[in-house]
């Protein structure tokens, strides 16, 4: 099972599942490296889940522990849904390094080090006052000391590189040990390693030599007795062809593939934010796919450009993260009132105000549902994972343009960050939703409804005939012209919450994922806690219990069956990154007496943490 | 709804049915008018203009014109408008708003719209108070200005709408008065003209809450000695007797008004407006009474290449057209590393 208990067996015999984090000073090169393992893991046929972690510090003081960055990789011939809970194998390169991420290597775990970076002026910077792999800290670990700067110097010798550089080369030292480790055919690295420095053969070649000597030292060295190699076996994965995909990855492609299958341009509109400039630079180089990005000079601006696209015939989206959303709620309520599409993307981070923005946290619930002045309503869309925010974009972008309606879409920084195998859909299989702009003038009327759908029509300025104005002042019901009719506003505001209501009859009705509907326990989640729920349930499961996992995508309007399927579990139990705001909201709009489950220290849920849980009502 | 073409309207043909709801004698009848003969003037297709505006009385404009509006919030219609531009540079788009809203709560939007030059014409109506929330001081009122949010005299520095302009390097910057309707209309055909931002002060007076401040330049008795009309490449002369000048003092390099025939002051030593010249055009927008007549007409203008819009379209297309994926969405699916697995 997941949770710390991964790799059991130490005499180099086969492992379900394992988890390696790679930790190292940022000049280290620990997220390529973390990379180009997850590379050689993919082609190994196993399934895996990455997460990266870096310091928020932009050019951190070499050799500090807040200048740490670190990749891990959680891998398994069994289906990964998480990027680990307890490390097996932690590579660390400086004392740094083992400082900031010894507390997560369970106990018996694997540590390497490269001793050649343990000077006493490198022990200094990290605050260790002994030398940890003389004093006993490491004590209860197996671990495997290497002067890996050394090595890598020596190993790269003949390609006449400085000292500094060929020390650059000793990650790739430390990612040929692991491939060795893990029986990992190291030909995709080395081919990158070709590509990436084609113009530089001398550098290319001495980072092929560190990764050959990296290697080569596992196998000559008398360590295999001592640790032996590990065997994960290749999963059951479904035929195809796979990538690498992050959940901005899979944001901004679903945008790109949402605005495509409405026959729109997109107009991307952001303000830089930590997490959500991901999505901006990814969209920015995507002009060949009919994209523009604005930078705007701050998040309201973004927002109202965005807005200004939509009014004018793109689908405008724009990004942030909660503070720049919370800037953007005036303008929202602007979108609602006009009734004009528009995605908002929240990547969300840990709060309030600044808090924190390199970790996760999904407390912006209540402002997605809730946040804006008045009865503003809008429709909610939150994906799960890095493959479900492509589609759940797409659904995203579907609902704006269907019913002329702001839809806020969430993510957060796990998810924008995490990474995962992804079975490439085929674009030709998901099903359009082309705009119809109106053009008749005949008998048209700024506020008449589709009978259907309760959308206005969406007209283009440069139509001719159809000539109107729109705006924030109330509007009459049919003609759009100014009102501040009493019987108009209740209509109004009527017509704007029925129109967001009636989307529920528009989405699939809420699936169970794992279980059963009615029993004994059903734990519901949202966001980015699908994989530890996941697995703690199906761990739960195995162990013969009665609990059933709920996801919830569309959280505003909610699928129609969620109520009777909620109260058929004598217990609901809502984890959450939040101090419980989903679990407000179902026992408010359905009268069950959910039990929230909540934490928010920055870190996604670790799956004994649920399990652990769980132990109470089952 | 009939299908309107541009050819031969009339200014009434730019009014809806709207019934227009400022006060009795508000300044903005006559810039609605003024707008409307522009219009007309223009020959502008209703179906392919767009009236933006933010908060506030000025921002009730596009309600009145018979072409597309948009009212948004206070103080973001540039925003809206940037937006709507990089969506459809070929509309004709007018931003309409007062100087709380363009210079106070969207001063940051002014600033961005202007240096990114985006073509849009910005028409700033400046009657130097806050009239919708009922008379607060605004970011244009003069030191000492009583209203009920300072009951004792305002005490900061009022922004001088066209030298804010001029600092973020405007490429149109004009001045034009409420009253006149005799110059107003050439002025805002010569806004729409220019490609980029044009940015249009109107001083406007508020009869409810700031009646008569601009009276010692715009009243009948006084006007034409305290108004400078500036055209391009004429001497700037001004006067009942068009009989003063501007010319430069040499020592404090500024502007100094003289009277023609007097100390062997002639025509000939009189500044020629180069509305292209930033020195004059920002010399020219920093005059004020009693010392210096208000300088009216087109004050700086000098178009970029390309507005910022069409620079980003351009770029987009000359990506894209290089761009060997013709924008197949499963290319885009497949990009970076992908591997098989075999069945």
């Amino acid at each position: 099972m997941d949770g710390g208990s991964a790799v059991s067996d130490e005499s180099g015999n086969e492992l379900e599942s394992a988890v390696v984090r790679f930790a190292g000073d940022s000049g280290d090169g620990m997220q390529l490296t973390g990379t180009q393992f997850t590379q050689a893991t993919a082609m190994a046929r196993n399934d895996l889940a990455t997460f990266p972690d870096f310091p928020a510090e932009i050019r951190a003081p070499a050799g500090t522990t807040f200048g740490v960055s670190a990749f891990q990789i959680h891998f398994g011939s069994r289906t990964i849904r998480t990027s680990g809970d307890a490390v097996d194998v932690l590579v660390a390169m400086n004392p740094a390094a083992l400082k900031t991420n010894l507390g997560d290597l369970r106990k018996g775990g694997l540590i390497i080090v490269d001793t050649g970076s343990f000077s006493r002026r490198n022990l200094n910077k990290a605050g260790f006052e002994e030398n940890p792999l003389e004093d006993g800290t490491l004590d209860g670990y197996r671990k495997l000391e290497v002067d890996m700067t050394r090595m890598t110097v020596e190993a790269v010798k003949p390609f006449g590189l400085g000292n500094k550089d060929a020390q650059r080369c000793k990650n790739m030292w430390a990612l040929g040990l692991v491939d060795w480790l893990f029986g990992r055919d190291r030909t995709i690295n080395e081919d990158w390693l070709k590509q990436k420095f084609a113009r530089k053969p001398a550098i290319a070649n001495a980072n092929i030599a560190a990764l050959n000597a990296g290697h080569a030292f596992g196998e000559t060295a008398d360590m295999a007795r001592e640790f032996g190699s590990f065997v994960v076996p290749p999963a059951d994965i479904k035929p195809g062809t796979y990538r690498a995909l992050t959940g901005a990855e899979g944001v901004a492609m679903g945008l790109v593939a949402g605005a495509r299958l409405a026959g729109l341009p997109l107009l991307f509109t952001g303000y830089p934010i930590t997490p959500a400039s991901a999505l901006l630079h990814l969209l920015a180089p995507l002009k060949d796919y009919g994209v523009t990005t604005f930078q705007a000079e701050d998040e309201i601006a973004a927002v109202c450009a965005a807005i200004g696209g939509s009014y004018a015939g793109s689908l405008g989206v724009t990004s942030s993260s909660g503070p720049g959303i919370a800037l953007k709620t005036e303008a929202i309520g602007l979108a609602i009132a006009t009734e004009l599409p528009l995605v908002v993307v929240n990547s969300q981070r840990g709060g309030p105000s600044t808090g924190l923005p390199t970790k996760t946290e999904q407390s912006d619930l209540y402002q997605a549902i809730y946040g804006r002045n008045a009865d503003s309503p809008l429709a909610v869309v939150a994906c799960h994972s890095p493959g479900d925010a492509y589609f759940a974009a797409i659904e995203a972008c579907r609902l704006a343009v269907k019913y002329m309606t702001p839809v806020m879409f969430l993510t957060d920084g796990y998810i924008s960050n995490a990474a995962e195998p992804w079975l490439i859909p085929d674009f030709e299989d998901h099903e359009p939703f082309p705009v119809t702009f109106r053009t008749d003038p005949e008998g048209y009327q700024v506020y008449a409804r589709d009978p259907e759908t309760m959308a206005r029509a969406w007209v283009k300025p440069g139509t001719p005939g159809l000539l109107h104005r729109i705006g924030g002042i109330e509007k009459h019901h049919l003609t759009g012209d100014i009102s501040y009719d009493a019987d108009n506003h209740q209509e109004m505001t009527d017509n704007r919450l029925n129109k967001i209501l009636g989307i529920a009859n528009d989405i699939p009705a809420q699936a169970v994922d794992q279980g059963r509907a009615g029993g004994r326990v059903a734990v519901v989640g949202w966001g980015s806690t699908y994989g530890p729920i996941s697995r703690a349930v199906s761990n739960k499961r195995a162990q013969g219990h009665d609990v059933s996992h709920i996801h919830i995508r569309h959280i505003r309007p909610m699928p129609p069956n969620l109520g009777d399927l909620l109260k058929s579990y004598d217990t609901v139990i809502v984890p959450e990154m939040n101090t419980g705001q989903l679990v407000t909201v179902l026992r408010a709009e359905y009268l069950v007496d959910a039990k929230p489950l909540n934490k928010v220290n920055g870190k996604p849920f670790r799956i004994v943490e649920i399990e652990d849980a769980l132990k109470d009502w089952l | 709804m009939n299908v309107q073409t541009p050819a031969n309207l009339s200014p009434k043909d730019y009014a809806t049915d709207q019934e227009v709801r400022w006060c009795p004698g508000c300044g903005d009848y006559a810039i609605l008018k003024a707008v409307q003969k522009a219009m007309a003037d223009i020959g502008a297709d209703p179906a392919s203009t767009v009236f933006v505006s933010g908060i506030g009385c000025a921002a009730r404009f596009p309600y009145y014109m018979e072409t597309y509006g948009f009212h948004t919030i206070h103080g973001r219609a540039p925003s809206f408008a940037t937006g709507i531009k990089l969506a459809n540079p070929d509309l004709d788009v007018w931003v309409v708003g007062g100087d709380g809203d363009g210079l106070s709560i969207g001063g940051n939007h002014t600033l961005h719209a202007i240096r990114r030059n985006v073509d849009i014409s910005y028409l700033l109506f400046n009657n130097e108070i806050y009239g919708l929330t009922k008379g607060q001081y605004s970011p244009t009122s003069r030191l000492g200005t009583r209203s009920p949010s300072t009951p004792h005299g305002s005490i900061d520095s009022p922004v001088d709408a066209l030298s804010f302009a001029l600092g973020v390097n405007a490429r149109f910057v004009a001045r034009g008065i409420d009253r006149r309707q005799d110059h107003l209309p050439g002025l805002l055909a010569r806004a729409h003209a220019h490609k980029g931002c044009s940015f249009v002060e109107i001083i406007q007076n508020c009869i409810v809450y700031n009646d008569g401040v601009f009276e010692h330049f715009t009243e009948k008795e006084v006007k034409e000695d305290m108004q400078l009309e500036a055209e391009h490449g004429k001497p700037l002369i001004f006067g009942k007797d068009r009989e003063k000048g501007l010319r430069l003092n040499r020592q404090t390099l500024e502007l100094e008004v003289a009277t023609l025939g007097e100390d062997g002051f002639g025509e000939d030593n009189v500044i020629v407006h180069d509305e292209t010249n930033r020195t004059i055009g920002g010399a020219l927008a920093r005059m004020k009474p009693p010392d210096f007549p208000v300088a009216v007409g087109v004050l700086y203008c000098a178009p970029a290449e390309m507005s910022y819009e069409r620079a980003v379209l351009a770029q987009n297309k000359a990506i894209a057209d290089q761009a060997p994926t013709r924008g197949d969405m499963n290319t885009l699916l497949h990009r970076g590393s992908t591997w098989d697995v075999a069945a």
